[in-house]
């Protein structure tokens, strides 16, 4: 089974990517986090996000296509990155998605991901 | 061979087999529709083969194997037409749960993944009910106060995440089992209540009181560290101790203080005693350890007495302080009501919200014994009707008819 990881992270996280005092704790976790991932051999494909400032979000209604600057709603936690992994269950997936330091402050969505076998 | 004789040895298997059935099937593929599904084309082959050949040694071995080759047949097609499907990944993985060690029972694990966390919390009893107890989806529906067709499509979602989610059908681990537990309890005391509210068995459906007291007692003896399980195992006890007591030779209903106690299972009182004292001596008080400690003390009162009322007013206060529920609420008001009268019941009774107790048969008996206690006639004319109304047991309307 693959799984998709999300980590939603709340605003005061994407802050601490560049904080200087806050900086190294940050990037020391999910550096660690993903590299047990890695170490595991279970990692099907993976990304960190840039901050949501950075979004564009994108409508077409009425054959107008409407531009917007940030994510898609102004919502307490934003995706902040996601990885893909292949595990035997749902269970072994929770596992590794409480680990994630975004479970901490923020929450972690698993779903699977829909293969050419897995449609209904 | 005649087809009688066929057919009486396929309802048989249909009645006491097919949900273990379901529950081994399912257990292997991890898809409890799919395990439905070939159930009933093994039923639709042995109507058409065992009249010809006979009925097997072992009806219920080949109605599995037929089942589970049918369930094969059905992923592999699955898996053809997706084109992509790991076939050699799946038959290992077979291969493997064929030879893993035999759990006691394929239900309990069913149970596990029908209450898992990830299932929403309001489907995990009705999901247990169906799908390990064989209850139609109307019943559950009308127990858990839903429309039918809600209950049919929620129960459907559920499966389809089971199944679309991988969650595993294995038992949960030491740190993680009590919140597991505490769902897959609710859902057996919750069969155990359908089987005694609605009596004896429709067709064709199993005993659910019966069945729920071999899985209380199966979770009780798989974890013996756990008090909860022996706590709910005794409460089912004792109440499955008065049965024959429930109703008079005439067939009317007799509530808990008149039963002719000669009629009680001795013995059953007696394993239910041993199941909560095992419980209590484990020191960790749960809801079901205080229910069943309710049902001791009235099984040990006096004939015709409610038991030490205070007691007992002070463990419903435990149970619906810290596991609050309706029906608690409800019990609450009649014991405190026969304890320090009816002016007090019914003040208990009016707390409980309208929208909450209005539709609930419950709430509107105790409300017509204290209003008939109070001498309050125009309000037991009300709860009368409206607690008549609400009950489908012919016996209990006609108690409540004859209350004065």
């Amino acid at each position: 089974m693959q799984y998709m990881i999300m980590f939603r992270e709340p605003t005061e996280d994407f802050a601490q990517r560049e904080h200087p005092a806050h900086k190294e704790a940050y990037w020391g976790a999910w550096g660690a986090y993903i590299g047990t991932l890695h170490a595991a051999g279970i990692v099907v494909n993976g990304d960190g996000l840039m901050s949501p400032a950075m979004a564009t979000t994108v409508r077409v209604r009425d054959g107008r296509t409407v531009i917007e600057d940030g994510p898609f709603a102004d919502v307490k936690e934003q995706l902040g990155g996601y990885v893909v992994i292949a595990v035997d269950d749902l269970d072994a997936a929770i596992d590794w998605a409480r680990r994630a330091p975004a479970a901490l402050t923020g929450s972690v969505e698993v779903r699977p991901v829909m293969l050419p076998n897995t449609l209904p | 061979m005649t087809d009688t004789a066929a057919r009486t040895a396929i309802d048989r298997a249909a009645r006491h087999g097919y949900r273990r059935l379901v529950a081994l099937v399912a257990v292997r593929t991890g898809d409890i529709s799919a395990a439905e599904d070939a159930l009933a084309e093994a039923f639709a082959t042995a109507l058409r083969r065992w009249p010809q050949m006979g009925v097997p040694q072992s009806p219920e071995a080949w109605l599995l194997t037929v089942a589970r080759r049918a369930a094969g047949k059905m992923q592999r097609a699955a898996a053809t037409a997706a084109g992509a499907m790991p076939t050699l990944d799946l038959l290992s993985q077979e291969a493997m749960q064929m030879d893993a060690p035999h759990f006691p029972d394929a239900r309990l694990r069913l149970m596990f993944a029908c209450a898992h966390p990830a299932i929403d919390r309001a489907m995990r009893a009705p999901m247990i009910l169906q799908t390990v107890l064989g209850v139609d989806a109307a019943r559950i529906a009308r127990a858990c106060v839903m429309s039918p067709s809600a209950m049919g499509q929620r129960l459907s979602r559920a499966k389809a995440k089971i199944r679309a989610a991988a969650i595993p059908f294995r038992i949960p681990d030491r740190d993680e089992i009590e919140d597991r537990l505490d769902d897959v309890l609710m859902a057996v005391y919750a069969a155990y209540g359908l089987g005694w509210d609605h009596g004896d068995a429709p067709p064709g459906q199993a005993d659910l009181a019966a069945e729920a007291l071999f899985l209380g007692q199966l979770v009780a003896d798989l974890m013996p560290q756990e008090p909860e399980p022996r706590g709910l195992l005794a409460l089912i006890q004792y109440c499955e101790a008065r049965r024959a007591a429930r109703r008079d030779a005439m067939g009317r209903y007799m509530p808990l203080a008149v039963q002719d106690r000669a009629l009680w299972d001795a013995s059953l009182l007696a394993a239910a005693e041993v199941n909560l004292k095992a419980a209590s001596r484990l020191g960790r008080l749960g809801r079901f350890q205080t229910e069943a400690a309710i049902q001791s003390l009235q099984v040990q009162a006096e004939p015709g007495k409610p038991g030490d009322t205070l007691v007992l007013c002070a463990l419903y206060d435990v149970l619906v302080s810290r596991w609050p529920s309706l029906a608690a609420e409800v019990a609450r008001a009649a014991v405190h009501g026969a304890a320090h009268g009816p002016a007090r019941g019914l003040q208990m009774l009016d707390a409980i919200a309208p929208d909450r107790a209005e539709a609930y048969q419950p709430w509107w008996a105790a409300r017509l014994e204290m209003c008939l206690r109070a001498g309050d006639l125009a309000g037991a004319t009300t709860a009368r009707a409206q607690a008549i109304a609400r009950s489908d047991d012919p016996a209990v309307r006609e108690w409540l008819a004859t209350r004065a």
